[in-house]
């Protein structure tokens, strides 16, 4: 064990201490998100927007799924990470409205990582994986619109209708969906 | 303004401190093998000993008692929060007139005035609001704090005026902090020497996550009254957002609409139990505070500063959980320094680089042709001006692009100097790296 005030007579002033410039030391959170944003390793699907590359806090997750019922959409996700990062995960919107049983109108999605089962060795990677695969098996157990699950559970032709007319800019239903094909 | 012990008053009857004086100039079977005794132990913690209590809360309120009652005659204070009604029941150096007002100047002003000889310093500010050279200046920081946040950003501090001589640690560069941590029932008491020893970016994973429930559970199938609170507050706040604003907790007006749409949540599902209070809780995420929890971690820590302080006993290696839950229960182990911790693990690394006139490419062909980096292909940003900035990332498409400009720059016009702090991230290591730009010696400055 050490001792740590050997020199304890002496009061601290600050003068003698070493100097190491003042710098603004980089946080916690700045030197994961850099590591984190450094290593993407995107599916040819997905694409990242910095809309300024000196804040990697903010960014976009764009999916264009090449298979299954979302195949030739567009969908755009907001990332917006918090200087509690990793121990808090980042804030994920969809800001596509979107027909799927995941994703709420209000661009609401429920994956488990984002929330109740995030954990501080996930990370953007992690996220984006999670998302892509919304979009190729949509979950009507953990429905967040309750109606497309049900139409999911009990029509699946029905559903890939819904999900291509969405697509294509209509209204299913009563809800109108803003066209967003590729 | 201020009385000060000035040599007068109880502070010279004999009394006062014998008992630190049996502990502190006798030695003993629990003695510190390197514990020399002497009365320049108790003129020392008593003269010189500057601290830090970061918080004065539950916990700030009894740190500080228990120090400025041990001796201790230089406290600061920092918090940023004012004092409200429901503070009273346990934050005893506070009174009901008090309310509205800084907790760290009154409860310095309380101290000052009631321990003779002491004098508590109260900064109402924020942590984030004092640079290194405030820091620099105390001797050992006790932080007794809620939030996680605020651990992080005082860990990364004291980590960061950590000197290295060739990589070893310059052990007069080394600011203990004392981590003192309750909730309800359960607490935790914790020595953390910045580079030695476990810091709180180490350990991270014990700190509990907020409770958080499925967004599925919340939309769909809520059981809970939390889950009617949640889905206000999650979901129909951002759709209907009566104020334009994000929720304040602190606003009456915000948790009566929630409380009100809860309710109204609540009954269509035949759920009971919402109470206002629970809408504050769940909103502010308030865990019930213990006196006697308080009271008890406090102790833990202060006794540690004591021994830090005077060198008379070995400290606590250095985590302790308390739980007083069902009867008493303590337990102490050694919380274990992470390899790859994002915070103390970071010793700077220099990059040598001939000059202010070379260019961003260069210093990348450094870092991947030097023998001390082989990186593959590294991202660099840093923090010039107090902003961040991305300097070049080449495996993000869109930042590439954006950066590429900076390659032909020189480091100077990028703003980097020598001495100039980067973040290195390469797939070559686990973490971002921080490397020191050192330039080499200008040619005037050779000859000696
Ligand atoms: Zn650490």
């Amino acid at each position: 064990m050490i001792k740590l005030f050997s020199l304890k007579q002496q009061k601290k002033d600050g003068e003698t201490a070493p100097k190491t410039g003042n710098q603004k030391k980089p946080s916690a959170a700045q030197l994961r998100i850099t590591k984190d944003i450094n290593e993407l390793n995107l599916p040819k699907t997905c694409n990242t927007e910095f809309p300024d590359p000196d804040d990697l806090l903010t960014f976009k997750l764009i999916i264009c799924p090449d298979e299954g019922f979302y195949r030739g959409g567009r969908f755009s996700f907001s990332f917006k990470v918090g200087p509690n990062y990793p121990h808090e995960p980042p804030k994920v919107k969809c800001e596509t409205p979107v027909y799927h049983p995941n994703i709420d109108l209000e661009g609401n999605v429920c994956l488990n990582i984002l929330r109740e089962d995030w954990k501080p060795v996930l990370t953007i990677n992690s996220i984006v994986y999670g998302l892509q695969y919304l979009f190729l098996e949509p979950n009507p157990e953990d429905p967040l619109n309750k109606e497309a699950a049900e139409v999911l559970q009990n029509n699946r032709r029905l559903f890939e209708q819904n999900v291509q007319k969405a697509m294509r800019g209509g209204y299913v239903g009563s809800v109108y969906f803003e066209r967003c094909l590729k | 303004m201020d009385k000060m012990g000035s040599g007068e008053g109880p502070d010279n009857l004999q009394y006062r401190w014998c008992h630190l004086r049996k502990v502190l100039e006798r030695t003993g079977p629990f003695c510190h093998p390197d514990f020399e005794p002497s009365p320049d132990n108790l003129n020392f913690l008593m003269e010189s000993c500057k601290l830090l209590v970061i918080g004065a809360g539950g916990l700030g309120c009894e740190l500080m008692k228990d120090l400025a009652l041990m001796g201790f005659k230089d406290i600061h204070v920092i918090d940023m929060d004012t004092i409200e009604l429901s503070n009273l029941n346990r934050q005893f150096l506070f009174r009901r007139r008090d309310i509205g007002q800084s907790k760290a100047e009154v409860a310095a002003k309380f101290i000052s005035t009631r321990i003779p000889g002491c004098h508590v310093t109260p900064h109402f500010s924020k942590i984030q609001d004092f640079d290194e050279t405030f820091y620099r200046s105390f001797h050992i920081v006790i932080s007794g704090l809620d939030s996680i946040v605020a651990r992080r950003w005082i860990n990364g501090m004291l980590i960061s005026l950590l000197s290295y001589k060739d990589g070893v640690l310059d052990q007069s560069s080394l600011i203990p902090l004392i981590d003192g941590g309750t909730e309800g029932f359960k607490g935790n008491a914790r020595v953390i020497l910045p580079g030695i020893t476990a810091c709180i970016e180490c350990t991270l994973d014990l700190f509990p996550p907020q409770v958080t429930y499925p967004l599925c559970t919340i939309a769909n199938t809520p059981r809970l009254p939390e889950h009617c609170i949640e889905y206000v507050k999650v979901i129909q706040w951002s759709k209907e957002n009566p104020w334009d604003v994000p929720i304040d907790g602190d606003d009456p007006q915000h948790i009566n609409w929630i409380y009100e749409k809860a309710m109204e949540r609540a009954v269509q599902f035949g759920i009971q139990g919402i109470t206002y209070r629970l809408v504050q809780g769940v909103v502010k995420n308030i865990i019930p505070a213990v006196a006697s929890t308080n009271a008890v971690v406090a102790a833990a820590c202060a006794t540690e500063v004591f021994k830090l302080a005077t060198s008379c006993c070995v400290p606590l290696d250095n985590y302790m959980v308390f739980n007083d839950v069902d009867g008493i229960y303590t337990y102490t182990y050694q919380a274990e320094r992470k390899e790859d911790c994002l915070a103390c693990s970071q010793v700077p690394t220099t990059v040598d680089i001939p000059g202010p006139e070379a260019k961003l490419e260069d210093l990348i062909t450094v870092l991947c042709e030097s023998p001390k980096f082989l990186m593959k292909s590294p991202g660099l940003t840093a923090t010039i001006d107090g902003k961040n900035r991305t300097l070049y990332m080449p495996t993000v498409a869109s930042i590439e692009e954006k950066t590429r400009v900076n390659l032909k720059k020189s480091l100077n016009e990028l703003g980097l100097e020598d001495g100039s702090q980067l973040m290195v991230a390469d797939s070559t290591s686990p973490n971002t790296l921080i490397i020191i730009l050192k330039f080499a010696s200008p040619p005037d400055f050779e000859m000696e």
